[in-house]
């Protein structure tokens, strides 16, 4: 919360206000400054008051999706709240892919719809959804307001409600009628902020730094939860002090530098092999902030086999959900963290580290091609090499998205904004326009496919019209490749279904769109032209054609240990 | 869930959950749905208001299976739930209102 936020306050004089403008001071009061969204029959009261309002920029969307991604990517770049808005019925179901892959990676959001008036609901009226039953299942609570007074309540409680422990969206309908409805405001609710995170087990601590300084060979496994947590720093010294070797889940990248010596980088599905042996070989597993998502473990029963588990997270109902843990803390990671770090002695464990050394020395991440920027994996160098860790990096979903998390440097938590539990084509670019709105100080570079940039592609106008300092890195194959991969290795090469035969000309349809577009196929020297394109301010679609039959290696087959991967 | 009728469901080890929440119209959504979209079938449902109308306090009844303790703990992070209380099978709410459930 920025601590500009003015606390709860009397007014000198009541003001009548409408609901809607009650709404917009109480984000003003929040300190939201940005807004993403699309206005409609059922939520315009809010849009006339919001018109209003000298601190709030509303960002116009072109598809609700679109705006629900952009709040999330100011989210996960913030770390704060973020707010998207919809007007009723198709306006509220095209956001909800973009709440959903919120409650799935832990997005504090909070979405706000119209609804038609209260005593059309029920009655099939234009443009009605029930709203407030199709979200509860993907948000972390919901609101459907029944007075204007109600909201001076709810808005800040909304806030709380997705900042607090695990972080989560929180949707709030507003009929048209309690936008309208007109009251006297008497005093002003303080914004909602983060509840202080529960108090937890100081003995269980000592049982955990007991079971870290008897381990022979422990490894530390973090998760998203490390970088919701602002636990990085606390994570890295853990590691250092107790020599653990430290693996990452795809929405911890970053927590600790790639390149820190005790790294082992992503595990899973498409880790390297050399992290995957190790698991398979630890004798104690921290997992901090991790849900033991079955990307991470494949088969559960064969994950870390020989292993006591630690497990620390601020959702109870996340300890003993897949594996039962030994030691299970429920608590906010960063608090928790800093209570083990003076408990925990500080150790070589040398037999443990060589070890390790040499799983990384015979079995490392294979990238073949990493010098040459017409592969995919020199791509994705010759970016990273352009640029700084300043730079915020944003993927779609597919081959492109394990591509990056495999290759790409990333060494500071909030750099990485990838959609993980949902796994939703579409997400790349407009979460990547709200990084850049976030912090317009960034470059913000968003890795996409041919397949995923399609599925949101009409938001290339947004950051047209907002000049958002944003990269698109197009790797184009032509194909749904993921799918195509599946298809190619476990569907008897029947690639049914995910070959395009009709490719749009991209460079065509960005400069259409109003942004400029450099085709790294057409140069004879693309190394120089992509580091140009990316140094240039301003947005910029950068296409380069890749071979369909690349394959993310390695790779565990769906439902099988992680020590059987092939590939790689 | 193996079981398929009724009387063998009966046979199997049952819990009642004893659970208070804020009285709003959609808390019975959220409560009923953490179980529905789990397809963990609630054997009974009871709810009424407790004081002065603010809260309402709901009983279920549940078979016992590997998912309950993970259930309990979903129920718990709701935001209007208040307490969750975990009786036996043989707890007397269900059985008093037994005979309103007789078949004709």
């Amino acid at each position: 919360m920025s601590p500009s936020q003015p606390p709860a306050s009397s007014t000198p004089q009541p003001e009548t206000l409408s609901g809607a403008q009650i709404v917009v001071r109480l984000l003003e009061r929040q300190g939201i400054t940005t807004v993403a969204g699309i206005p409609g029959g059922a939520i315009l009261p809010f849009y006339d008051a919001l018109s209003e309002s000298r601190s709030i920029h509303h960002v116009l969307a072109r598809h609700e999706q679109g705006a629900g991604f952009m709040a999330q990517g100011m989210a996960r770049a913030t770390g704060r709240p973020a707010v998207c808005l919809a007007s009723s019925g198709p306006g509220a179901t095209n956001l909800l892919t973009a709440i959903a892959d919120a409650k799935l990676d832990s997005i504090p959001l909070v979405a706000i719809t119209g609804q038609v008036p209260q005593a059309m609901i029920g009655t099939d009226a234009f443009q009605e959804v029930d709203t407030y039953g199709l979200t509860i299942p993907i948000t972390k609570h919901n609101f459907l307001v029944s007075s204007a007074e109600e909201l001076l309540r709810v808005i800040p409680r909304a806030f709380t409600i997705a900042a607090s422990g695990r972080p989560g969206p929180v949707l709030v309908d507003i009929p048209k009628d309690v936008q309208n409805q007109r009251i006297e405001v008497h005093e002003w609710p303080t914004p909602g902020a983060a509840e202080a995170p529960p108090a937890f087990d100081s003995a269980a601590i000592d049982a955990a730094a007991a079971m870290i300084r008897a381990a022979e060979r422990p490894i530390l496994y973090l998760g998203g939860g490390v970088v919701h947590s602002g636990a990085a720093r606390q994570a890295v010294d853990l590691a250092e002090k107790a020599a653990l070797p430290t693996v990452m889940t795809l929405m911890a990248l970053g927590a600790m530098p790639v390149d820190h010596p005790l790294s082992l980088g992503m595990l899973g599905m498409h880790g390297a092999r050399c992290t995957n042996f190790a698991l398979d070989e630890c004798d104690l597993l921290i997992a901090v902030g991790a849900r033991f998502d079955d990307r991470a473990t494949g088969k559960v029963a064969a994950f870390c086999p020989g292993a006591r588990i630690i497990h620390i997270d601020i959702d109870p109902s996340e300890l003993d959900k897949i594996k039962t843990a030994h030691v299970g803390i429920a608590g906010d990671v960063s608090a928790v963290l800093q209570a083990l770090l003076p408990r925990v002695h500080a150790m070589p464990r040398t037999a443990w580290l060589a070890r390790v050394a040499r799983l990384k020395a015979d079995h490392p991440l294979q990238t073949p091609g990493i010098d040459d920027v017409r592969s995919h994996y020199g791509l994705i160098a010759a970016t990273a090499a352009a640029l700084d860790d300043e730079a915020t990096v944003a993927t779609d979903v597919g081959q492109h998205q394990m591509w990056v998390a495999q290759a790409y440097p990333l060494r500071r938590p909030r750099q990485w904004l990838t959609s993980g539990g949902l796994g939703t084509m579409g997400f790349g670019v407009p979460a990547a326009i709200g990084a850049a709105l976030a912090e317009p100080q960034r470059t913000v570079v968003c890795f996409t496919g041919d397949g995923s940039i399609l599925m949101n592609i009409q938001e290339l106008v947004t950051a047209a019209e907002e000049g958002v300092n944003l990269k698109i890195v197009l790797m184009n194959n032509a194909s749904l490749g993921l799918v195509y991969q599946q298809q190619s290795m476990f569907y008897g090469k029947r690639t049914f279904a995910s070959k395009f035969q009709a490719v749009p000309d991209f460079i065509r349809l960005a400069e259409a769109c109003g942004i400029r577009a450099v085709d790294l196929d057409a140069t004879q020297a693309p190394g120089a032209a992509l580091t140009a394109a990316l140094r240039t301010p301003g947005p910029c679609l950068i296409h380069a054609s890749i071979d369909r039959d690349q394959k993310v290696y390695p790779m565990v087959p769906p439902g099988a240990a992680n020590k059987e991967m092939i590939g790689g | 869930m193996n079981a398929n009728n009724w009387s063998e469901r009966k046979a199997l080890a049952g819990a009642v959950l004893e659970i208070d929440v804020r009285n709003h119209a959609g808390v019975m959504s959220h409560v009923v749905g953490l179980f529905s979209r789990r397809a963990y079938n609630l054997e009974g449902i009871l709810v009424m208001p407790v004081g002065a109308g603010e809260q309402s306090r709901v009983w279920l009844k549940v078979i016992e299976d590997a998912r309950l303790t993970q259930m309990i703990k979903q129920v718990e992070k709701l935001e209007d739930v208040l307490a969750v209380r975990r009786h036996g099978a043989d707890h007397a709410v269900f059985e008093r209102i037994e005979e309103f459930f007789r078949a004709a």
